[in-house]
């Protein structure tokens, strides 16, 4: 397997030194692995702090920058930063005003978390914590790890990013980011493996003419395989899947997602037929994004993320964003 | 007795033995996980054995402590915060003496795995890293080949397990039939204990 690295071991430094040459609005800590809006900590903002393993891109570094996270801190490839990463990154954004983490619903993720908070509120931040868990494929139960936190995450990010720049106070910010994730569903498919840079082949066969079903963003499998659908026909599983669970009796967003490998030609085609299932099923689309935003290296697939919205939270979906991988509105 | 050198020795075996085994735990998380097990532990158990070699801690306990928190500061995932408290806790029960005995140690290790049990959510038969510790640290009250077969033992049991626990768990049906890395990870450990107490003397006699 061809990979444009250096050596598997450098793979996250090497990416953070690059961001850093591309975008001299951040501050890049290379060692301690925080990447932070250079104006941060912005006077009397809560500050954005998400993290998670590297491999996501632009996930989470990507979405640093007025209007969306404060800091971002990226782990190992699909492995969780650790609480020593988080503590760095809430004291460097937070202003006196609280630091919320959005953490995506991976145990690792959920632990390291955990012990941040704890590490930060001993140094005296005030931390609040939401965690996203937006995909339908797992079942969730006691029994289980719970559902993984996927596509949301923008969702989340996006619109507690905005109310916070407009001031509200860190239980505030909190409720409107779990509100947010309580709205939004999300439902993966893949088309072929990941190929880690740590261990150089595919983590999982699939034959030319078949499909996972429901996937993560971390290269397992999925709960099912079946031979290869058309675009129409996963759209039309996608959303039911998500409409099963989700029932929208309003407005949705909408995230049209890739994985990594596949193309924007194949994902604007496959958004057509999305929005033909959802209209088929009554369902009215106020806003939609289509392109790589959470991926799983070099992954081929999709993801359909959808989130009810109301008339404030479309208001602050629409609030300006400047960050590497979106920006609108200045 | 077992002495602060012992728990210094424990932690390097296990370091080796994580080191030579990377990719075939890599290769088992690449079945039901995400392919990266092996090489977050190597990187962990580097870091601690560079640490001990600076910081020298003068107890077991301390050795153990620090380990474990070097673990936390290092490795990531969720076996980062799972075996930074198994060691911790661990480290903790067995407070600031200079030596434990074997049986207070299989009580500080049942306490380190109580912990872990705890901070992850799971019990006995959800495949995870507790299917070797648990039946391990009930052995090694009496001997420490025994505890390393209790845990290799453990470990071989997860196969037919389903997950329910951890990233394996969003697999379900599928995760069948594959032996947990965690609990293989886990199985290494004891068993770099066990060989550790081998090589000393007076130890399991």
């Amino acid at each position: 397997m061809k990979m444009l690295i250096n050596v598997p071991e450098t793979v996250v430094a090497d990416a953070l030194r690059g961001i850093a040459a591309a975008h001299p609005e951040l501050t890049v800590d290379v060692e301690n692995r925080v990447v932070a809006r250079r104006d941060a900590p912005v006077a009397g903002k809560v500050g954005l702090v998400s993290g998670g393993g590297s491999g996501h891109e632009p996930l989470h570094a990507g979405f640093v920058g007025p209007g969306m996270l404060s800091a971002a801190c990226p782990g190992e490839v699909f492995t969780s930063p650790v609480p020593d990463q988080m503590v760095r990154a809430a004291a460097a954004v937070d202003s006196g005003a609280g630091v919320l983490f959005v953490v995506k619903n991976y145990t690792g993720d959920v632990l390291n978390f955990e012990m941040a908070a704890e590490l930060a509120e001993d140094e005296g931040l005030q931390v609040a914590q939401v965690v996203v868990d937006d995909d339908v494929a797992v079942s969730d139960s006691t029994f289980t790890a719970g559902r993984r936190g996927t596509g949301a995450t923008l969702f989340v990010e996006k619109i507690a990013g905005a109310l916070a720049d407009e001031g509200a106070p860190l239980d505030r910010v909190a409720a409107v980011a779990r509100q947010v994730n309580g709205a939004s569903r999300s439902f993966g498919v893949a088309l072929g493996a990941v190929t880690t840079p740590a261990k150089g082949s595919p983590t999982f066969d699939l034959p030319a003419g078949e499909l996972e079903l429901g996937i993560g963003i971390h290269g397992e499998p999925g709960r099912e395989r079946r031979p290869m659908m058309t675009s129409g026909e996963i759209a039309d599983f996608a959303v039911n899947a998500i409409l099963e669970d989700l029932r929208p009796t309003g407005p949705v967003l909408a995230l049209v997602n890739g994985m990594g490998a596949t193309p924007l030609l194949e994902l604007y085609g496959f958004n057509a037929e999305v929005h033909r299932a959802l209209s088929e099923r009554g369902v009215p689309v106020a806003r939609t994004l289509v392109g790589n935003y959470v991926t799983s290296l070099d992954m081929a697939g999709c993801s359909v993320t959808l989130c009810q919205v109301d008339e404030e939270l479309l208001r602050l979906w629409d609030a300006p964003v400047r960050t590497a991988a979106l920006r609108w509105g200045r | 007795m077992l002495d602060t050198d012992f728990f210094r020795r424990w932690m390097t075996a296990a370091a080796a033995s994580v080191e030579r085994e990377a990719d075939q735990l890599t290769e088992l998380d690449s079945a039901i996980g995400d392919a990266d097990h092996g090489s977050n532990l190597q990187r962990g158990f580097a870091a601690v054995t560079e640490v001990l070699e600076k910081d020298a801690p003068a107890t077991p306990g301390a050795v153990l402590t620090l380990a474990g928190r070097q673990l936390i500061s290092t490795v990531g995932g969720a076996s980062g915060p799972l075996y930074g408290t198994l060691l911790r806790r661990t480290g903790k029960a067995l407070g600031d003496d200079d030596e434990v005995t074997q049986a207070q140690f299989a009580q500080a290790l049942a306490a380190g795995v109580a912990a872990v049990g705890q901070l992850g959510g799971a019990q006995a038969g959800d495949k995870t890293m507790l299917d070797a510790l648990l039946p391990a640290a009930e052995a090694l009250a009496t001997s420490f080949d025994g505890a390393a077969e209790a845990a290799r033992a453990g470990a071989v049991a997860t196969v037919p397990m389903q997950a329910r626990k951890g990233r394996a768990s969003y697999l379900g049906e599928r995760s069948i039939g594959h032996q947990d890395p965690g609990a293989t990870s886990a199985a290494l450990l004891v068993e770099a204990l066990a060989a550790t107490a081998t090589a000393t003397d007076g130890v399991d006699a």
